[in-house]
C-alpha cells in the first residue's frame, strides 16, 4: 500500500496567524466602544472606511504583485493596521486624510516592503506619521468628549462631515474641537502656566483627560486579555510603561509644576494603545526576549522625550518608528543563551 | 523515597498523549513470517558486512552481518531459513533511496542457530571487556530511535561516569512500546540496569518515566525494590514533550546541561533507554541476540493498535495486518512518533531496530503543508524551543542561506522536535529548513576540507618546486664558480687558447664600424 509522503512534524498546527489577528481585534473592542462613547460617530466612521480601504489597497496590490489575494486578506493583518490607525486619528477626519494614510501603511510601508512579515516599520505608524507631519491642521481637529461638548453630531452628520467636511448649520469647527490633553499640556506649558493650572480645565477629567482616561483603561483591559491568551509578550508593554512611568515620576516628583505626572502620561494619551497594540507588533519589533525589553524600554524612554522637549504633544508614533530602526541590532545582541553553550563538564 | 528536586529544560508543549488507544492489551508477539528484510544500515556508524552468502542456511540468532569497525552493529538472523539474496532494496529511511539488505526465507521451524553464547548466571563474573564484547556480539543500538551502538557508549573509563539515567520517559504521543515493555518485563530492565551498574560503576542511576504511564512507574518501583539495587531510583516526571530527548531528560533528572556540541558523556552522564537495557539484560543474561522488539502498530488509521513483539526485518504490512488492517481512509503512515518520525511511502518496509511505532494516519490529524504564511516573528516558536533556540531567527538565516549566521545561532543545536513547527501560527515548515540548512553547511563543510586538502597539497608543491629550483640554481651556480676558478687558473698559466677566436670577433667588429661610416659618408654626399 502507497502513502503520502511529509516531513515531520506530522500534526496539524494549532495556531492561526488569521486567528491571532482577529484576538488582536477583539482586544481593541472594549477601547472602540470607549472611544465611541466620548468622541461620537466619527470613530465607528472612520474603522469601517479604513478597513473597507485597506483591504482594497491591500487586494489591489497583491493583485499587481500577482500574489495570490484571499489567503493574505484572510489573515486580517490589514483590518489590524486599518483600526490601529484610525485609533490614533481624530474622530471626523475626512476621508481623503484617511485615504492617504491608509494608502501610506497598506501600501508604501507593508506592501512595497514585501507584505506582511518583511515590513521594518509599523504600517500604521508610518501611515499616521505621514499624516501629522503632512496635515497638521487636520490632524489637531480633536472632538471634544461627548460629556462635556455643548454639541453633538448624529450618525448622518458625523457622515457628512466626513465625505464633504461639511459642519451642520450654525456650527464652526471649535464648537465641536478641543485640545488633547496632551496637547494642552503642551502649550500651556509654552504659555508659562503650571500643570495644576493647566489641569484644572474641566477637560482633565477625574485623572488624565475627559474620556481619554477611560480609552486608555479600555486598551489596558484589552492588552491585558491580549496576555493572558499568550497573543502578546508581557515585556514590551512592561517596559514601555515601566520606563515612561518612571521616567515621568522621576521629573515629576523633582518639579510637578512643569512635568506632567506618571498619570497623566499613561492615561492621558496614545501609552496604553502604544504600549499594548503597537509596540508589541512583531514584525517591526525586537523578536529576542531581553531585545523587547530594550525595545520596549526605548518606546518608553523616547515617548517621553518627545512629549517633554519635543516637537510633538504625543510621541508614541515617532518612538516606535525610531525604536523599528534599532530593532535588527538589538536582536543581534540578544540571543538568549542556547542549551548547554557554556555548560562545563 | 527521597523526593528529587528536579531540573526544568526551556519550553516544551503539552500534547494529547494518545497512549490509551495502545495500552489497552498486552504486548502480542507475532509469529515469524514468511520472508524477512534486514538492512545492513540500521544503525549511526558504518554498514554492518555480511558474513553469509545467498544460499547459506542460518539459524535464528545467528550472525548474518558483522560489526564493520569500531562505529556499527552486527545482525543476526531473526529466524531459521535460508538467505535468499543481499541486494539493494526500500527500508525506512528519510532519504527514501533504497540500501542493502539480506534477504531471509524462514524455514517455519524457527530454530536456533548451533554456538550461540550461553547463559550466564552471574555477571559479575564477567569482566568489563567481555561484557561489552557480548553486548557488541548481541548487536545492541539505542532502542529508543536513536540507534547508536551501544557498545560504543559503554567503551570508556568507569571512573568517569557519576549518573546512569536510564530513559522510561516516552514522551511522544502515540508511541507505548516502552510503556508496556516497564510495565510487563519490569524485572528484566532491572537486571539490565544492574549488569550496566556493574559496567560503568555510577554513583546513582535514575530512571526517568513521566507522569502519565503510572503502571510503568508502579512496576519499575516493585522490580527495584525486588532487586534491591542501591542508589537506582525511579524518578517521576511532569509530561512534557520533548522530556524523552536525551539533553532534556538529563536536565530534568540531574539539572545539568550536556555541552554544546559535546556529549552527556563529557558530564558524566551515560543515557540508555528501558529497551536497550531490556536488550542488554537478553543478550548478557540470557545469551540472545538482538533479533526482536517492542513496537507500537497505532494511529487512528490502524483499527486495533496494540503493541506487538515482532522479529526484526518483519514487514511493516504484516504487522499492520495483525493490527486489523487499516481505517479506510488512512493517508500517512509513519515509523516513530508524529512530531519526529518519518514518512514512509509504503509499508513494503521492514521493522527494524529503531522503529519504536508505526503510526498509520487519516487526514484528521494531519498537517497541510500548503497554507503556510510568512513568518511574522511573533516568537511563539521560540517560547517553545527546548534548546532554547531563536527558530524564528534560524528560519531566516536558513532561508537567506547566510549559514554563518545560522551556525553562529546554533543552528546545529537544534534536535528537529518539531515543537516550532507545531506552534508556528504562519504553519512555516520550519524544521525542514533546519534539516536542509543542516545538510548544506555539512556539505560545504565536506567541499571546504577537500578544498583545504587541495590547497596545502598546491602550497606543498609549490614550497617543493621552490626548492628544487633554488637547489638547482645553487648547483649551477657552484659548477660556474668551478668553471670561473679552472679558467682564472689557465689564465694565470699562461694559456691562451681564445685568442684566435678574440682576434677573429675583434676584426669583424672592425669590418662592420668601416662599412657603417662609409654609409653615412655616402648618405651625406647623397643629401
Amino acid at each position: 500500500m502507497k502513502f503520502q509522503v511529509d516531513s515531520s512534524p506530522h500534526l496539524a498546527p494549532v495556531n492561526d496567524v488569521g486567528h491571532v489577528m482577529r484576538q488582536v481585534l477583539l482586544a481593541l473592542l472594549p477601547g472602540i466602544a470607549v472611544a465611541t462613547w466620548y468622541f461620537g460617530w466619527g470613530v465607528l466612521i472612520n474603522l469601517w472606511l479604513a478597513t473597507l480601504l485597506a483591504v482594497a489597497f491591500e487586494a489591489g496590490v497583491l493583485a499587481l504583485r500577482r500574489r495570490p489575494i484571499r489567503p493574505v486578506i484572510g489573515d486580517w493583518s490589514a483590518v489590524v493596521t486599518a483600526w490601529l490607525l484610525v485609533l490614533a486619528l481624530p474622530p471626523l477626519a475626512p476621508w481623503w486624510l484617511l485615504t492617504i494614510g491608509v494608502f501610506f501603511a497598506i501600501v508604501v510601508a507593508k506592501q512595497l516592503y514585501g507584505g506582511l512579515g518583511y515590513n521594518p516599520f509599523n504600517p500604521a505608524m508610518i501611515g499616521y506619521v505621514v499624516l501629522l507631519i503632512s496635515f497638521p491642521a487636520a490632524m489637531t481637529n480633536w472632538v471634544a468628549p461627548t460629556t462635556i461638548a455643548d454639541v453633538h453630531l448624529g450618525l448622518l452628520d458625523s457622515l457628512r462631515v466626513t465625505f464633504t467636511g461639511a459642519l451642520p448649520a450654525g456650527i464652526g469647527w471649535d464648537a465641536i474641537t478641543t485640545a488633547t490633553p496632551l496637547d494642552a499640556v503642551r502649550s500651556g506649558l509654552r504659555q508659562g502656566e503650571t500643570i495644576s493650572e493647566i489641569q484644572n480645565s474641566i477637560a482633565f477629567g477625574l485623572l488624565a483627560g475627559e474620556g481619554w482616561e477611560w480609552m486608555a483603561l479600555a486598551f489596558a483591559a484589552g492588552g491585558l486579555w491580549m496576555l493572558r491568551r499568550g497573543i502578546i509578550d508581557w515585556r514590551t508593554p512592561t517596559a514601555v510603561l515601566g520606563t515612561l512611568a518612571a521616567l515621568s515620576a522621576v521629573f515629576w516628583l523633582v518639579d510637578a509644576e512643569h512635568y506632567a505626572s506618571p498619570i497623566q502620561h499613561l492615561l492621558g494619551g496614545g501609552a496604553m494603545l502604544g504600549a499594548f497594540f503597537i509596540a508589541t507588533d512583531p514584525v517591526s519589533g525586537s523578536t529576542t526576549p531581553t531585545g523587547r525589553l530594550i525595545f520596549g524600554a526605548g518606546v518608553g524612554l523616547l515617548t517621553f522625550v518627545i512629549r517633554s522637549w519635543g516637537g510633538y504633544p504625543d510621541a508614541i508614533a515617532f518612538a516606535v518608528l525610531l525604536m523599528n530602526m534599532a530593532a535588527p541590532t538589538i536582536d543581534a545582541y540578544t540571543r538568549p543563551r542556547v542549551y548547554g553553550e557554556d555548560s562545563r563538564p | 523515597m527521597s523526593m528529587k528536586r528536579l531540573g526544568r529544560f526551556h519550553g516544551g508543549l503539552h500534547l494529547d498523549d494518545h497512549k490509551a488507544e495502545s495500552t489497552g492489551e498486552p504486548i502480542r508477539t507475532l509469529p515469524p513470517g514468511n520472508r524477512f528484510v534486514l538492512p545492513l544500515h540500521q544503525h549511526i556508524g558504518h554498514d554492518a558486512e555480511p558474513v553469509v552468502q545467498p544460499g547459506d542456511r542460518v539459524g535464528k540468532g545467528q550472525l548474518i552481518a558483522a560489526p564493520h569497525g569500531e562505529l556499527s552493529a552486527a545482525i543476526h538472523a531473526p529466524t531459521s531459513g535460508v538467505v535468499t539474496a543481499i541486494e539493494d532494496r526500500p527500508v525506512p529511511h528519510p532519504s527514501g533511496l533504497p540500501a542493502r539488505c539480506i534477504v531471509i526465507d524462514a524455514d517455519g521451524e524457527d530454530r536456533w542457530a548451533e554456538g550461540l553464547p550461553a547463559p550466564v548466571a552471574d555477571y559479575r563474573r564477567l569482566d568489563k571487556p567481555a561484557l561489552v564484547a557480548r553486548i557488541r556480539d548481541a548487536g545492541i543500538v539505542g532502542l529508543g530511535g536513536a540507534a547508536f551502538p551501544t557498545d560504543a557508549k559503554l567503551r570508556i573509563d568507569k571512573n568517569s561516569i557519576e549518573t546512569l539515567v536510564v530513559n522510561g520517559a516516552e514522551c511522544e504521543p502515540w508511541i507505548s512500546c516502552d510503556d508496556m515493555l516497564m510495565r510487563e518485563q519490569a524485572d528484566e530492565i532491572v537486571s539490565g540496569i544492574a549488569v550496566l551498574q556493574h559496567l560503568l560503576g555510577p554513583r546513582e542511576t535514575l530512571i526517568g518515566i513521566e507522569d502519565n504511564k503510572p503502571a510503568a512507574i508502579d512496576a519499575m518501583r516493585r522490580a527495584l525494590a525486588a532487586a534491591r539495587l542501591d542508589d537506582t531510583e525511579v524518578v517521576v516526571i511532569p509530561t512534557l514533550y520533548p522530556s524523552g530527548g536525551e539533553k532534556q531528560l538529563i536536565k530534568i533528572l540531574t539539572d545539568k546541561e550536556v555541552p554544546s556540541g559535546g556529549l552527556p558523556l563529557h558530564i558524566g552522564i551515560i543515557c540508555q533507554s528501558v529497551g536497550t537495557v531490556h536488550a542488554v539484560h537478553k543478550a548478557v543474561i540470557e545469551g540472545e541476540p538482538l533479533i526482536e522488539r517492542v513496537v507500537t502498530i497505532t494511529g487512528d488509521g490502524v483499527r486495533q493498535p496494540r503493541n506487538f513483539r515482532v522479529r526484526l526485518g518483519t514487514l511493516i504490512s504484516e504487522a499492520v495486518e495483525a493490527a486489523g488492517g487499516y481505517a479506510p481512509d488512512v493517508v500517512e503512515l509513519l515509523m516513530g512518533g508524529p512530531m519526529m518520525g518519518v514518512a514512509l511511502p509504503s509499508d513494503e518496509l521492514p521493522l527494524i531496530k529503531a522503529s519504536n511505532c508505526v503510526l498509520a494516519s487519516t487526514p484528521a490529524n494531519l498537517r497541510r503543508h500548503h497554507d503556510a504564511h510568512p513568518c511574522i516573528r511573533c516568537g511563539e516558536c521560540m517560547k517553545v524551543c527546548p534548546a532554547q533556540l531563536l527558530p524564528q531567527q534560524l528560519f531566516w538565516y536558513s532561508r537567506a542561506k547566510d549559514y554563518d549566521k545560522a551556525e553562529a545561532h546554533h543552528l546545529f543545536d537544534c534536535i528537529e522536535c518539531g515543537c516550532c513547527d507545531y506552534v508556528c501560527p504562519s504553519h512555516i515548515p520550519l524544521v525542514q529548513f533546519y534539516r536542509h540548512a543542516k545538510g548544506e553547511i555539512r556539505q560545504l563543510r565536506r567541499e571546504k576540507e577537500k578544498a583545504d586538502r587541495a590547497r596545502i597539497r598546491h602550497q606543498l608543491r609549490e614550497e617543493r618546486l621552490a626548492r628544487e629550483k633554488a637547489e638547482r640554481e645553487a648547483r649551477l651556480a657552484a659548477k660556474k664558480a668551478a668553471l670561473e676558478k679552472k679558467k682564472a687558473a689557465r689564465a694565470a698559466a699562461g694559456d691562451n687558447e681564445d685568442d684566435p677566436k678574440k682576434a677573429a670577433i675583434a676584426a669583424a667588429l672592425e669590418r662592420a664600424r668601416a662599412r657603417k661610416a662609409e654609409l653615412a659618408k655616402q648618405k651625406n654626399e647623397a643629401s
